[in-house]
């Protein structure tokens, strides 16, 4: 029992080093990003082990969800219903520290904070979400800097500013979304999003059109069930065109180049393809086609920087894993049940996971995909379990509540 | 590095087997929480409150679900991707955590 207690504290100052809120502890993680990843990865640490500190480091004061954000493009919910506050994680003794973490050094094992200082940790968990890349479209950052063509891609303030556009569009224009070739964050994320603004203009501007130049050869997630909504709903207002992949964009026309033609808008959201955060990149985090982060799927530890566990749409997706929400959540939990172990000298077991993820098609109606993913060990990866997922039989109200339900319960999982 | 190893030992003898056991059961149930709540304590009155409910009860729906004697928007599907035992195991910490 005393053994107990001395081995403790000799594993504090020797293991971590830290002398954060004077109590001693068994190790430091920092936590690098505070979205479904990051903000669910800090707090079931912390739940699962309280004699781990946790300091979760995030730039933004509060958290606005991607999931539900194209409603708001509707008119139907606002920001401050799809946003929350970091609050909900001091009940589990995360540290939240407003700042962005500039560099890593994952030799000496310490974060650096752009207003000054470092932090020391014993394991560090990314969730940096991601970067564009802008050089791929001709002409894309000055046309996005003049707010000429917005990507509305990571709720905040372009989710805002497509709205305002969208509120101000004369009724008879087109609105133009363009779609990069898979893989993306959200794969079902911009056909809602062609479906909800034309759930708007049916409304509110019949005359106007939407405009889907997809880069895909096909709806890359749920197009039964979205070509069905669309051809019941939407005829005549939104038209879809696969195979149309952007090159360029004209901001003081609002015109998207496409291999070959132009096309003309009266709002242009363009979705640059993309790739994990500038912060992975930066720390050497990347491993696959210079976007993405492979992992080890059992821990979420990094295949190429030890000691880093990298969650969410950064990773190098499994096979038949979407960048989503759900899945960044439950990455979490592989990655807090792993480094709970590994920080309590045990080894760490494979965690079967569940992916869910809703999309609207009018203000009120949904439809769904989920999936079950399962370690295979002669595989080395996560596969989705046999039989198992699938999507809704039709959209529905019922899955609606279902959807709205869902957002609610995965926010307060994930930060309160 | 020597320090690190022998705490790492320490406290892997300190670790019970039933710890392990109950981790397992901890983790495979995490994942139902994007839907039915932390540790199963629903947010919303969508969805069944899984906390503290008969094991027995959690146990059949499950197979209910799975083997489609039971109507669903989801679980249907989600059910199949589990085992028996899992199914069991999931019930048991479900109905021993606090409502």
């Amino acid at each position: 029992m005393q053994r107990r207690d001395f081995l403790k504290l000799a594993g504090a100052a020797s293991l971590a080093g830290c002398a954060s809120a004077g109590t001693p502890s068994k190790a430091r993680v920092v936590v690098v990003g505070g979205g479904f990843g990051g903000a669910t990865a800090a707090k079931y640490i912390r739940m699962w082990d309280p004699s781990i500190d946790v300091v979760l480091v995030e730039r933004e004061s509060s958290f606005v969800s991607c999931p539900l954000s194209n409603l708001v493009l509707g008119g139907y919910t606002t920001m401050t219903d799809i946003s929350r506050g970091y609050d909900g994680l001091n009940k589990y003794g995360v540290q939240v520290v407003r700042d962005e973490v500039t560099a890593i050094d994952a030799g000496k094992k310490t974060v650096r904070l752009a207003r000054g200082g470092d932090i020391a940790y014993e394991r560090l968990v990314m969730s940096p979400g991601i970067d564009f890349n802008f050089n791929e479209l001709q002409g894309y950052e000055a046309a996005m800097q003049s707010g000429s063509v917005l990507h509305a891609w990571k709720a905040g303030p372009q989710t805002v500013a497509l709205r305002q556009q969208l509120e101000q569009m004369r009724d008879g224009g087109v609105y133009v979304i363009s779609i990069p070739m898979a893989p993306y964050r959200c794969p079902p994320g911009p056909y809602e999003r062609a479906s909800i603004v034309s759930a708007y203009f049916k409304q509110a501007k019949p005359r106007s059109k939407v405009l889907v130049l997809d880069a895909n050869p096909d709806l890359t997630s749920k197009a039964g069930l979205f070509k069905r909504a669309w051809s019941d709903l939407y005829q005549g207002i939104l038209e879809y065109r696969p195979n149309s992949r952007a090159v360029g964009v004209d901001g003081s026309t609002r015109t998207i180049k496409l291999e070959l033609d132009d096309v003309k808008a009266d709002v242009l959201n363009v979705v640059p393809p993309q790739r994990a955060a500038d912060i992975a990149q930066k720390t050497g985090l990347i491993t696959t086609n210079n976007r993405w982060c492979d992992i080890d799927w059992r821990t979420m530890e990094s295949k190429a920087v030890k000691g880093v566990h990298v969650l969410g749409d950064a990773t190098l997706s499994a096979p038949a894993m979407p960048k989503s929400a759900s899945m960044a959540n439950n990455h979490a939990k592989i990655a807090a049940a792993a480094i709970v172990e590994l920080l309590n000298g045990r080894n760490p077991e494979p965690v079967k996971i569940i992916n869910t993820c809703y999309s609207f098609v009018s203000p009120k109606e949904a439809m769904r995909v989920s999936s079950v993913h399962e370690w295979e060990p002669t595989q080395g990866t996560l596969v989705p379990v046999k039989a198992s997922g699938g999507v809704s039989a039709a959209r529905s109200e019922a899955e609606g509540n279902y959807a709205w339900s869902w957002a609610r319960t995965i926010w307060a999982d994930s930060l309160a | 590095m020597r320090c690190q190893i022998a705490i790492a030992a320490a406290l892997a003898c300190l670790a019970p087997a039933a710890f392990a056991q109950t981790a397992g059961a901890r983790n495979l149930a995490a994942s139902c929480a994007i839907c039915h709540g932390t540790d199963g304590r629903a947010v919303t009155k969508e969805v069944a409150a899984l906390a503290g409910a008969p094991r027995e009860q959690i146990a059949s729906r499950m197979r209910a679900f799975r083997d489609g004697q039971r109507p669903a928007t989801v679980m249907h599907q989600i059910a199949k991707g589990y085992t028996d035992a899992e199914i069991d195991t999931l019930a048991a910490w479900f109905a021993a955590q606090k409502r």
